[in-house]
């Protein structure tokens, strides 16, 4: 009798304290998030005119605009061409530093600060500075090309180019950030595995197809899942490096830029929201996608 | 064998050296730029690496048309307001779900990772109109606001909170600590490395944020400096040595602090993204 009274007591008190530590958590989420979402959802079946000329109700017009908007799905493809260049390399080229640093390596702290220096680089800085090496005329990189025998590039400029440079940026800087998250995962493989695996006569290649990949997969599966959600999201380096009367413009730019572009330039917010409503579905997509995928590759254990 | 192992060590050394080579050299380049006249920024031939003097005219230039100080202190304060607000809201957070057991728990913490889920960007334009319902556009709160909570925050201190034994908290308890005071006392001072790496990231992508400055705050005296970066593209697009003058402003104060704290910075980074 006694017992149940203080088990009572204590789970009272746990849910007071319980609900007292989360409330300003879930106030802010709820304010800042969950509300904003149907928010969207409901702009999103509105016409908006700019400098208050006021919501127009047109039912599902945004979205039947949307599926008839060449731009649109040209940005959406253009997204994931990008995607599909920078997630790839950027993770490859981590994966073999991260490998080389984990072996016998002087000065590693010194190669890490190296690559992970990007990282704390503003990104309007780091796309600046590489629209001035990919200019065509002054340009660093186009230089080095001459010097070698080889032509000008037109880096941003050529339609058929541009989001490769653009997703070289990408991969340049986000190279550290995912070589520290591979590093710490080589670190809980335990160095027997790779001493037995030297006593069997496997070599390094053997060694890096058998024993670090599987044991990496789970860090690589987070690292791919997190890096496709942040490329299909990518502005900031497009809207620095691109100009609006940037020929290249239209086959590099993504549903994010779209989505500014319509709802803080030209103030049709309606729109914007119907874009990014489709950026949602589509990385939800992605995601679903790969976590279905995961059981074939990751090896958890 | 012995042979084979040597040229491995060289390739080894050899790819981190050419890798460094490229991660290094734009910021170079952003420094020998800065220093330039625009003329021998564009002279082709000869092509000029380092300027025939070092000169500060582009600094001088951009600082008249930029007020840094006010920049470098608007861009202070948004951190400072970040870190403050996310870590003391995500401890919190975090040992109710990490370690407390109460009615509606499952669900306040299915929101927390159906925020985590989607793009942030389907949360703005009902931000800003609310930032601006509330006359606060051009204001530090106008820009500390998206930043109030943090969902990602309160999951990385709930895996934190997790980990740790219970018999600490039985024990306080024991001692007639009620639950604030265990978790005051005790609990929280043990998550000190994931508040620091949740500090670190916050102040990292407070630093770093772009698209939600240029919505909400357009007046140059309350930009962050990423913003006011992306402004100063538009006025005068070719002088390149005063856009890297810019550029290496912008960079300089946390690249310092960056290389003073590299260790915190980069197991910060590794726990943060290797707890989720």
């Amino acid at each position: 009798m006694n017992r149940e009274k203080t088990v009572s007591r204590r789970e009272k008190s746990e849910f007071l304290w319980g609900w007292l530590f989360l409330l300003p958590t879930m106030a802010g989420l709820i304010i800042l998030n969950i509300i904003p979402i149907f928010q969207t959802i409901y702009q999103s079946f509105f016409k908006t005119g700019a400098f208050g000329k006021g919501n127009v109700f047109i039912g599902l017009g945004n979205y039947s605009k949307l599926l008839q908007d060449g731009t649109v799905w040209q940005a959406l493809w253009n997204t994931f061409k990008y995607a599909l260049v920078e997630v790839p390399f950027s993770i490859a080229i981590a994966l073999v530093l991260a490998v080389i640093l984990n072996g016998k390596i002087k000065g590693r702290s010194i190669w890490r600060t190296i690559y992970f220096l990007p990282m704390v680089a503003a990104p309007a800085a780091v796309a600046m500075v590489w629209r001035w090496l990919y200019n065509s005329e002054f340009g660093l990189i186009n230089h080095l090309l001459n010097r070698i025998g080889l032509s000008s590039v037109n880096w941003i400029s050529d339609p058929g180019i541009a989001y490769i440079s653009v997703a070289i940026v990408g991969i340049w800087s986000v190279i550290g950030y995912n070589m520290v998250l591979f590093f710490a995962g080589l670190q809980e493989i335990p160095r027997d595995y790779y001493e037995a695996a030297e006593i069997d006569g496997a070599g390094g290649v053997k060694q890096f197809f058998y024993i670090t990949l599987p044991l990496i997969s789970p860090t690589m599966f987070f690292v791919t899942v997190t890096r496709v959600i942040g490329a299909m999201q990518v502005f900031d380096s497009i809207y620095m490096m691109m100009e609006k009367s940037n020929p290249a413009l239209v086959k590099t730019q993504s549903l994010v830029y779209l989505f500014y572009k319509y709802s803080f330039v030209e103030g049709n917010k309606g729109y914007g929201s119907a874009i990014v409503m489709l950026l949602l579905l589509v990385i939800l997509l992605i995601t679903v996608i790969q976590l279905l995928c995961q059981k074939k590759w990751v090896n958890y254990n | 064998m012995d042979k084979n192992r040597k040229f491995k060590s060289v390739l080894q050394y050899f790819v981190l050296a050419v890798g460094s080579v490229v991660m290094l050299v734009p910021f170079l380049w952003m420094i020998l730029t800065a220093f330039k006249t625009a003329s021998e920024a564009t002279q082709m031939n000869p092509f000029i690496i380092f300027p025939s003097v070092w000169r500060k005219d582009a600094f001088l230039s951009v600082m008249s048309k930029m007020n840094f100080l006010r920049l470098y202190y608007n861009t202070l304060v948004l951190i400072i307001e970040r870190v403050v607000c996310a870590v003391l809201t995500a401890t919190m957070a975090g040992y109710a779900f990490g370690r407390l057991h109460f009615k509606g728990k499952n669900l306040a913490f299915s929101l927390v990772l159906f925020q985590m889920m989607v793009p942030s960007q389907i949360f703005i334009i009902p931000q800003y109109l609310m930032v601006g319902k509330l006359g606060l556009l051009n204001t530090s709160f106008g820009l500390l606001f998206p930043g109030l909570v943090t969902a990602f925050g309160t999951f990385l201190l709930r895996q934190a909170y997790m980990g740790l034994p219970a018999s600490l908290e039985e024990a306080a308890r024991l001692d007639g600590c009620n639950i604030g005071q265990a978790f005051l006392y005790v609990m929280a001072p043990l998550t000190k490395s994931s508040m620091v790496a949740l500090g670190i990231f916050t102040a990292l992508f407070a630093f770093k944020e772009l698209m939600w400055p240029l919505v909400v705050n357009t007046e140059q005296n309350t930009m962050p400096l990423s913003a006011a970066l992306a402004k100063l593209q538009g006025q005068f697009v070719t002088n390149y040595p005063e856009l890297m003058a810019a550029s290496l402003l912008a960079c300089i104060p946390m690249v310092i602090i960056y290389l003073i704290f590299q260790k915190q910075f980069i197991e910060g980074i590794a726990t943060s993204g290797g707890k989720l």
